[in-house]
């Protein structure tokens, strides 16, 4: 195999564009305006376009980072992430008058390390790639430095996310004691001649790698950090992370079960069964409970891990190619929701209760329309993209004879639509004598929100080219 | 390529919803801009749905005006759809409806006019969607899609209760459609066993043997999904709470149109998708609509609220709709979808006349009303008429319906149709005694003493309304017509997916041979004639119907 780095050359793109962040920002002085977020967006470009040209070539770089169309696929979702999450920090950075070039080095370092982490074909990469993304989201988490809450979320997601990595890595280290690689073409070659006798060793190393990733997808009860960490950071931080995080995760999470453990289907299917289906229902119910939007919401992307949970365990052709759509048309929808919330954010008023958004279609009609939006398509009604991705996910569901993971799965997202239309019934139907303040929305910000919700509704309307580079992708590893 | 007519009917009313966006200004100024081209594009729509009905193929029960292409063809999914006579009334009943809809809510809707009329446009657009679909997954689309129309309908233009009326609404219907979803899916997925493809396509499904055991369960999936939204005793809490807290155009629409969802998917998924379950199931079906129809009509005679009165009679008048599918005859099944028709257009004209009361008065309990003849004796007139139309008066609308489905009920199982015969009686006394109450005797609340009868917009509204009740009493056969050879075709699959594979279960009467159902053909026919003999004998059906 010749030694090739056309593989990382997305990430790379995108970690240079955070170097030159880093850079600009140590150059520039206080109080000048440098857009550094232009930066990103040039990586983040640059990514894309090596996306696009490596799309078929099943690339490798040291036989460990394959840009095969399922990363490559990741990697688009990821680019999207990106490129949302740069246009909706600019009003949050100002408000909270944030360090600009650390705040986008952190997210553009995040972003290179959750491609590594969708592309990697060893265990020890795939750790390397999480402790990267990690790193650099923990301290995202804490980015508001006089905030408490902000750095107790910060603190108690570093100490629940080094613990958990603790498990993942004594996890890779059982594997490795059983096959001697961390590859993970080797892995399942191995597992496949030893998957007639399980042996304690075996489960051992499942069950270790399983609580390291569920801990980052938030997968109940692996999820406790996810509400306070969602709601101490800033919301657009909070968008990325629901994502982004999760859309790498759960990208490991597949390569990693459905080719290198996949000959030990049987020992962990049950397992991720009960984790789907705790998590869709925890999710789902703690969220009718809450009071604040962004708790709500992060209770709402917990309970869509369950379904992405639910197209993992399916685990046939459907199954995949329902998690690339299902991750790809959430991230978009839920960096939008995210999106609204941090236009809503006051310097002295954060507007994250439920009942601050009375009103608020009188007083900002647009932004009102695309919440809307976005909140039912995560609530999953049609002609949104939400729709879509969970009728595919039900669909990998039905084939796979989960029939009962499916009726959790439905009943649950009749159950999130409850607390989805509080929110809209406050921004619609509520009157107030004293409605709150919001501030004037930005032209990128907003533009980006409403491309967003554009996308969504391509997504749910035509979304056959997107589905066929879905299936396209699984096509390639699997 | 021929004008995609069926295609338009759905994409007219978005376009319009679109256009209406762009209306800018305050309420003063949009508020009227936006009325006019709403009620605009809805006669457009209508209009189209009358041209459709005059190029349609009355003699074939075959889906016409069929338009068909790939969609998402990776699983199967198809733009596919097509009326046959069915489906096509109740377009026209859409289309006829939602006009007067707008115009009934003319006046009594303050704010944010324009938006109502988005609403109301995109409501229509899905519930075209929903008639037209012959593609599972696209009628699912449609199917969802309609609720959030609805819901902001009733939660930002209702009245007191409308939010947890609103989100009672949403969440009821969707718990009965999500598992529909899965039974779809569940259905596709059968049919990519046998045949390797994915497909949709309610006609391939149709063909497919579903094996017993899953066709009960897949029945029942499909079966709660319609029944709430008909809504059959014992789903039907829903209902009082949307139809009283909605708009009157949300209540029109409601009653008019989005109940018949519920029984036209009976007809055209439920039973001719699963005949082998649907067999099984119908009496059971039966007793449901039966208590549905007593319950519905015991509970509307003890409401104070006018509305809430008309909401409980929806109940009963759905029952008989659901009782008539279930006998699964030609005469039930006929006289179930007439029944559909009539009862949107009487009941959408009751609510239009609460409406016009509650617009003058903000009340709508009885004992607010009072003498009303007096003062405004030309409502009081299309008052009069639009409730024997409900009651089901010969020579009105709702009389052939209700016949037919008494028919067809005892030719299957005389005792439903006896039961059932007993809401004849018990929806004339809630609705006279109501009316009674309403317009007779003095004027017993000074308020009344001064209030204005009809003004040109609300003849406008009611005109329409009696013209068809009176239409559709006098010349059933027009309406009856397009749909009897779809209600043969949908027969025929019925029975020749359910009782010749289990003859040994099934009782001797409900089994049907060629011979058998031939004769049940000459026995419609000999029904429409003494139905025609009863039509021109009034009085003596009259009595005898009572």
């Amino acid at each position: 195999m010749t030694p090739s780095l056309n593989a990382i050359v997305p990430m790379a793109c995108v970690t240079a564009a955070g170097i030159a962040a880093m850079v600009a920002e140590s150059f520039r002085d206080p109080g000048e305006r440098m857009p550094i977020a232009g930066l990103g967006v040039v990586g983040l470009l640059g990514a894309a376009v090596s996306t696009v040209l490596l799309w078929n070539h099943n690339a490798t770089s040291f036989g460990l980072v394959a840009a095969d169309n399922f990363g490559l696929f990741v990697t688009g979702t990821l680019i999207v992430v990106g490129l949302l999450t740069l246009a909706i920090s600019g009003p949050t950075i100002e408000r909270e008058r944030l360090p600009g070039g650390e705040y986008y080095a952190l997210m553009l370092f995040a972003t290179a390390g959750m491609m590594l982490m969708a592309t990697a074909t060893d265990l020890l990469v795939i750790f390397l790639a999480l402790e990267v993304m990690s790193l650099a989201v923990y301290v995202l988490t804490g980015i508001r430095r006089d905030s408490p809450a902000s750095t107790e979320a910060s603190f108690k997601y570093f100490l629940l996310g080094a613990f958990s990595s603790a498990f993942f890595l004594y996890g890779i280290a059982f594997t490795y004691g059983l096959t001697g690689s961390t590859r993970l073409d080797r892995i399942g070659s191995l597992m496949a001649s030893q998957a007639m006798s399980p042996t304690p060793m075996q489960f051992l190393a499942l069950g270790l790698i399983i609580v390291g990733f569920a801990f980052k997808v938030a997968a109940v009860p692996f999820h406790m950090w996810t509400p306070d960490a969602y709601e101490g950071a800033p919301p657009a931080v909070t968008g990325f992370m629901s994502t982004g995080v999760k859309a790498a995760a759960f990208a490991a999470f597949v390569r990693v079960f459905l080719s290198a453990f996949e000959p030990l289907r049987g020992s962990w299917s049950d397992v991720i069964w009960i984790l789907a289906a705790a998590t869709m229902i925890v999710g789902t119910v703690a969220g009718v409970t809450q009071s604040s939007v962004k708790r709500m919401l992060a209770y709402s992307s917990i309970g869509h891990g369950g379904y992405l949970l639910l197209a993992l365990v399916s685990g046939n052709d459907f199954g995949k190619g329902a998690v690339l759509f299902y991750l790809l048309t959430y991230a978009i929808t839920n960096i939008g929701a995210f999106g609204v919330i941090a236009l809503l954010d006051n310097a002295d008023r954060p507007n994250d209760q439920v009942k601050d958004y009375a009103g608020l279609w009188n007083e900002r009609p647009g932004l009102a329309a695309l919440m809307t939006v976005f909140l039912l398509s995560l609530g999953g009604f049609p002609p949104m993209a939400g729709f879509i991705a969970k009728w595919y996910v039900f669909s990998a569901a039905v084939r796979a004879g989960y029939t009962g993971l499916a009726i959790i799965g439905v009943l649950t997202s009749v159950i999130s639509v409850f607390f989805y239309l509080r929110i809209v019934v406050m921004m619609y139907m509520t009157p107030t004598d004293t409605p709150a303040q919001f501030p004037p929305v930005p032209k990128v910000a907003g533009g980006a929100l409403l491309v967003s919700a554009l996308l969504i509704f391509y997504l749910g309307v035509l979304p056959t080219r997107v589905l066929e580079w879905a299936a396209a992708s699984i096509s390639t590893i699997f | 390529m021929p004008f995609p007519i069926l295609t338009s009917l759905v994409a007219l009313p978005v376009a319009g919803a679109i256009l209406l966006l762009f209306v800018r200004g305050d309420e003063e100024q949009s508020a009227p801009f936006a009325r006019k081209i709403a009620l605009i594009v809805s006669l457009l729509v209508f209009a189209e749905t009358l041209l459709l009905w005059m190029r349609f193929d009355g003699a074939s029960g075959n889906f016409q005006f069929v338009e068909r292409h790939a969609w998402i063809p990776a699983f199967g999914i198809e733009y596919y759809v097509g009326v046959d006579g069915i489906s096509l009334l109740l377009l026209v009943l859409t289309g006829f409806l939602t006009p007067l809809a707008l115009l009934g809510s003319w006046e009594s809707v303050h704010k944010q006019t324009k938006a109502f009329c988005i609403f109301v446009l995109l409501l229509e657009s899905a519930m075209m969607g929903v008639f037209i679909s012959l593609d599972l997954f696209l009628f699912y689309i449609f199917w969802d899609a309609m609720l959030v129309p609805m819901y902001f309908l009733i939660g930002i233009w209702g009245y007191e209760r409308r939010i947890y009326a609103a989100i009672k609404f949403i969440l009821y219907t969707m718990a009965g459609s999500v598992l529909m979803l899965l039974a779809i899916l569940g259905l596709a997925y059968m049919h990519y066993t046998a045949t390797g493809v994915y497909s949709f396509d309610l006609l391939k499904l149709y063909e497919m043997q579903v094996p017993m055991h899953t066709q009960f369960w897949f029945f029942l999936a499909f079966a709660l999904a319609f029944a709430i939204k008909v809504p059959l005793f014992p789903f039907h809490t829903w209902l009082p709470d949307a139809h009283v807290e909605a708009p009157t155009a949300g209540s029109v629409i409601l009653a008019g149109v989005m109940l018949k969802m519920g029984t036209y998917g009976l007809v055209r998924f439920a039973f001719p998708l699963f005949p082998q379950a649907a067999l099984f199931f119908a009496p059971w079906l039966a007793v449901l609509a039966v208590i549905g129809i007593i319950y519905g009509a015991l509970v509307a005679m003890v409401q104070p609220d006018m509305k809430k009165l008309v909401a409980y009679s929806s109940v009963s008048h759905l029952g008989f709709v659901v009782l008539g599918i279930a006998a699964m005859n030609t005469q039930g099944v006929s006289g179930a979808v007439y029944q559909m028709l009539s009862h949107g257009v009487s009941t959408g004209g009751l609510f239009l006349i609460v409406g016009m009361l509650s617009d003058r008065r903000h009340t709508r309990q009885i004992t607010e009303y009072g003498g009303l003849k007096k003062v405004t004796p030309r409502l009081v007139a299309a008052f009069l008429l639009v409730t024997l139309a409900s009651i089901g008066l010969p020579g009105l609308n709702g009389f052939v319906g209700e016949f037919l489905i008494l028919l067809g009920a005892f030719r299957w199982d005389p005792r439903f149709a006896a039961f059932a015969a007993t809401g004849v009686i018990l929806s004339a006394t809630y609705m006279l005694w109501m009316f009674q109450r309403v317009n007779y005797g003095p004027v017993t609340n000074e308020k009344n003493a001064s209030l204005a009868d009809l003004r040109p917009r609300e003849w406008l509204v009611i005109v329409p309304i009696i013209a068809v009740a009176v239409l559709m009493g006098v010349v059933p056969n027009l309406f009856l017509r397009p749909i009897e050879p779809s209600v043969e075709r949908i027969l025929n699959q019925y029975h020749h997916g359910a009782p010749s594979r289990i003859q040994a279960s099934a009782q001797p009467s409900r089994l049907r041979s060629p011979e058998t159902q031939a004769s049940f053909g000459e026995a419609r026919r000999s029904a429409t004639g003494a139905q025609a003999a009863a039509l021109s004998s009034q009085p003596l059906a009259g009595e005898a119907g009572r």
